[in-house]
């Protein structure tokens, strides 16, 4: 069971409309290395991961969904008060001709988002050294959209999510340790 | 649509965002350290400080939460605005 809460994690305020760092920014929304991505990797990982991990996938999954909120924050307020031709002149032309300016999950070049961008191998370290990977993917594509990116107000909050990235692999390869340390009592004891 | 709110609900809104990123980041850390005692009173310091700021919040601004875990004004005041990217 998950309850909905009526906040975001971390504010998130943007300078102007934007549309064209909105279009940047759906690569985080629906892409490969997304929020959306991120999120259902975990959760859907921690059915079959060994028990001492479950708690830190089933909370890094749902803090992710907190993220993709954020993301969905952003994009919907760098593009509300842009006109039809903002929105084309920002190479949203093709969007906004399916959508207007309604969210979807796609990545950056307009890509729908697909479940083979995420895996559950079913083997604990295969699995976590996925999710450290995928941290660190994210945490490199806020930074490639942070360096694209003249809106300091914005930037405050791409910021905390980047670092968020940074905590969830640290985490993940503790993890890894833990199991490591599992196993190894296992066989010698 | 945006709506403007006052001052104080922007000022007490942060503070919760503030403490609840606290529990967020205690909580994470103690999945992977279950036995450090210092966390887990922090952990539990920051619940009950987070659970009266929303208590206050939700006193002047409505329920923060939906399903039971926030009492309801009349009319049902859940389904007011602003929501979280409307804010």
């Amino acid at each position: 069971m998950w309850y909905y809460e009526k906040k975001l994690q971390y504010p998130v305020r943007v300078s102007t409309c934007n549309p064209r760092l909105a279009k940047f920014l759906i690569e985080q929304y629906g892409g490969a290395d997304g929020e959306l991505a991120a999120a259902l990797r975990y959760l859907n990982q921690r059915y079959t991961i060994p028990d001492k991990v479950v708690g830190l996938l089933n909370d890094i999954g749902t803090e992710e969904f907190a993220h993709l909120e954020m993301i969905a924050t952003m994009v919907y307020k760098l593009t509300k008060d842009a006109s039809p031709e903002q929105l084309r002149d920002a190479g949203l032309g093709d969007h906004y001709a399916d959508h207007d300016r309604a969210l979807f999950y796609h990545n950056a070049a307009g890509v729908p988002f697909t479940a083979t961008y995420i895996q559950a191998k079913g083997d604990p370290i295969a699995d976590l050294y996925e999710d450290i990977a995928a941290e660190e993917k994210a945490r490199a594509t806020y930074q490639w959209i942070i360096d694209m990116s003249d809106d300091p107000d914005l930037n405050d909050a791409l910021k905390f999510l980047r670092e968020r990235e940074i905590v969830h692999s640290q985490r993940f390869r503790e993890a890894v340790e833990i199991l490591k340390e599992d196993r190894g009592k296992k066989k010698y004891f | 649509m945006s709506k403007k709110m006052p001052p104080e609900y922007y000022q007490m809104l942060e503070e919760i965002q503030a403490i609840d990123f606290v529990i967020v980041e205690l909580n994470l850390y103690l999945d992977t350290h279950p036995d450090d005692t210092a966390a887990i009173k922090q952990f539990n310091e920051a619940t009950k400080r987070s659970m009266e700021l929303k208590a206050e919040f939700e006193k002047k601004f409505g329920p923060l939460m939906h399903f039971g875990y926030s009492f309801s004004n009349y009319p049902f005041n859940w389904k007011d605005t602003p929501w979280p990217w409307q804010v």
